[in-house]
């Protein structure tokens, strides 16, 4: 394997929320990297840390919440150590964000067109007439009719699915490297979500862009996505390629997971869902944070999981497991006489 | 726009019509204004003369039906005391406390829009702390009290500011008025810090809850995450949004301070339509009651279309409707 440089490579990153009942895990030993041009789906339950863990990377998450350890080299460099003014630099810039809801994303009172030329302007010395034009083309690439028309429109003026177009218009316009999308499709129509979807893989193939692409839906990583790395409670549980994760899962939350999507193909099959919910991030266990709802739970669970690669398809494919591993407590209890 | 304006200008002939009524009758309620402008030693016909000439001898509706029939002409009456229309002693006291309200207006939002988004974006800092606590004050203290501790401090103790008066007054497009010279100036300065410290706590509150709850809108982060200067997000982003209810209140309170600027004129014998009213109502000159009242109504409903017209241009999603809602 060649040694290039990951454009982005995480490493141990925490992120926690301080509340009155305690410190909240909200992003805890997340690691894991992303190539030029390639595609990660970032997986999970609601409230696993999935869109913090995005927030994190771009220095946006909340106060009192704060980034409290790690790393995040964006092409070698630190983001979360860069001073405000480099890193704003970035922001928007190489380093783009798609949000959940389009309905709230765009400022109510501002139109289109100071929205799309102001993400220009704060990037590159252009004047306002180049900028309009290069905003002119931004809606246009992203298939919005009409686009001189629509530039004077103010958000209100937009449906749902012509917002998101628009703030991924706004996100791409100065080209960037990286676009971390956190479930852009999720408040959307199924109709409109395919489209969206179509476009942003399409963008991002034409363009070479990576994407971390932030979901609860499975099925859509697995069409997206060059690899998939499943969350819960604050941890990555299980990573790999597409391929490897869902062909053959090795955490128990991720067969989970495959077995609560109903498939079209076989009409009244049973969906198995997941027992029980996430739990609370202000007290997890010492042990397996899954162990709760886990069927195949047994006395190993109780010390941290191990972090190791499964095997199929080789180093790449990681799992967060006691099942499986060789220095399981549990087998080398039962190996013994 | 056009139907906007005409369905308002015909509320608002309703309004001063009901208003009118209600005053008419409250103060005929109160008591009869002969007996107090009257010499005691007046005899029985000089009294009955002067009931006859203000018109206190009609019943009371009739009084009323002639008071609209030489209203709607323009004519208010002629003021009981005065003897001069009550509607031209208005006028000429309404520069005054306009004069007053504006600058009081004008302090209020050029310090409390400042104040109120530094302790918006810095919550847990001391100087956020500090202006919430002042603003807690200005709150709370009465405004007659402050007025008084600010003339002892600046008039008395220092002398550095007169305590009363409006000062040497210029003409500006025929209006007097007192900003314009150092002497009236600092007349002026006084009463209108002391009207407006209220308002100023006000502001700084609305602005401070309105920048700390538009700092969670995924909008902001949106804007942040564009990577845009931290000041555009403030003054563009932010700014613009919190400025709807601002203007809202400020409207409102715009003609409250006119209205019951009553208390500043008062302390500081400013000579404006507060006090004119005081006196009024102290010798039930219902002519000058009456056309004070009317004036604050129509004040008020100019300054509604105002805001309702700034709101508009400020929230693209509000247009003005033709249609009845």
């Amino acid at each position: 394997m060649s040694m290039v440089q990951p454009l982005l490579e995480v490493n141990k990153l925490q992120t926690q929320f301080p509340t009155s009942s305690g410190i909240a895990k909200a992003v805890d030993d997340v690691s894991f990297s992303l190539a030029a041009g390639e595609i990660l789906g970032l997986v999970g339950e609601s409230g696993c840390g999935k869109t913090v863990t995005g927030f994190s990377i771009l220095g946006l998450v909340d106060p009192p919440g704060r980034v409290v350890g790690g790393q995040v080299l964006f092409k070698g460099e630190d983001l979360l150590t860069m001073d405000t003014e480099r890193l704003r630099a970035i922001r928007g810039n190489r380093l783009a964000m798609i949000f959940q809801d389009p309905m709230m994303t765009l400022n109510p009172v501002l139109r289109i067109d100071t929205q799309l030329i102001e993400t220009l302007q704060a990037h590159q010395d252009i004047s306002r007439a180049a900028a309009y034009d290069r905003a002119l083309e931004a809606l246009g690439e992203v298939g919005i009719a009409e686009p001189a028309q629509r530039l004077r429109a103010y958000p209100h003026q937009f449906s749902g699915g012509m917002r998101q177009r628009v703030a991924i218009a706004i996100a791409l316009i100065n080209r960037p490297d990286l676009i971390i999308a956190d479930e852009p499709t999720t408040a959307l129509d199924v109709t409109i979500q395919g489209q969206i979807l179509a476009l942003v893989q399409a963008l991002c193939r034409e363009r070479q862009m990576s994407l971390i692409w932030i979901s609860h839906d499975l099925s859509v990583v697995a069409g997206l996505a060059d690899r998939v790395a499943v969350m819960y409670a604050g941890k990555i549980v299980e990573s790999g390629t597409v391929r490897a994760t869902l062909d053959h899962p090795a955490h128990p939350y991720t067969r989970g997971l495959l077995g609560a999507i109903p498939a079209l193909h076989e009409r009244g099959s049973r969906l198995l869902p997941i027992p029980g919910t996430t739990p609370s991030l202000l007290n997890l266990p010492a042990g397996c944070a899954f162990a709760d709802r886990c069927a195949q739970v047994h006395g190993a669970c109780a010390l941290p999981p191990p972090d190791f690669a499964v095997g199929h398809d080789g180093p790449s494919h990681r799992v967060r497991c006691w099942l499986n591993h060789a220095n399981s407590p549990n087998r080398i209890a039962d190996a013994a006489p | 726009m056009l139907v906007f304006l005409l369905r308002r200008l015909l509320q608002s002939g309703v309004v001063l019509l009901v208003m009118s009524l209600l005053v008419f009758v409250g103060i005929y309620a109160i008591g009869n204004p002969v007996d107090i402008l009257i010499s005691p030693e007046a005899d029985q016909a000089e009294i009955a003369r002067t009931i006859a000439a203000f018109g206190l001898d009609q019943p009371l509706w009739t009084q009323y039906l002639i008071y609209l029939q030489q209203a709607v002409r323009g004519n208010f009456g002629n003021s009981f005391v005065h003897g001069t229309p009550a509607l031209a002693l208005i006028v000429q006291r309404l520069p005054a406390t306009l004069e007053l309200a504006c600058v009081a207006l004008i302090l209020a939002v050029s310090l409390g829009i400042p104040l109120g988004l530094w302790a918006g974006l810095r919550p847990a800092s001391k100087s956020g702390r500090a202006i919430m606590g002042l603003s807690i004050l200005g709150f709370s203290l009465p405004t007659f009290w402050v007025g008084l501790m600010l003339i002892m401090l600046f008039s008395v103790q220092l002398g550095w500011l007169p305590s009363n008066g409006r000062g040497a007054t210029t003409e500006l497009l025929g209006v007097p008025v007192s900003f314009l010279s150092w002497d009236g100036f600092k007349h002026l300065l006084m009463p209108a810090a002391n009207l407006a410290l209220f308002k100023i706590s006000l502001v700084i509150r609305l602005t401070r809850a309105g920048t700390q709850e538009a700092l969670l809108q995924d909008y902001v982060r949106f804007a942040r995450a564009k990577g845009l200067r931290s000041a555009r997000v403030v003054f563009v982003h932010v700014l613009k949004n919190i400025l709807i209810p601002i203007v809202t209140v400020i409207g409102l309170e715009f003609g409250s301070l006119i209205a019951f600027a009553v208390v500043t004129e008062s302390i500081f014998a400013w000579p404006g339509m507060g006090k004119l009213l005081i006196e009024s109502i102290n010798l039930l000159d219902r002519p000058v009651v009456v056309a004070y009242l009317l004036t604050v109504v129509a004040l008020f409903v100019v300054i509604n279309l105002v805001v309702d017209i700034l709101y508009s241009l400020l929230d693209p999603r509000i247009r003005l409707s033709d249609q009845a809602d």
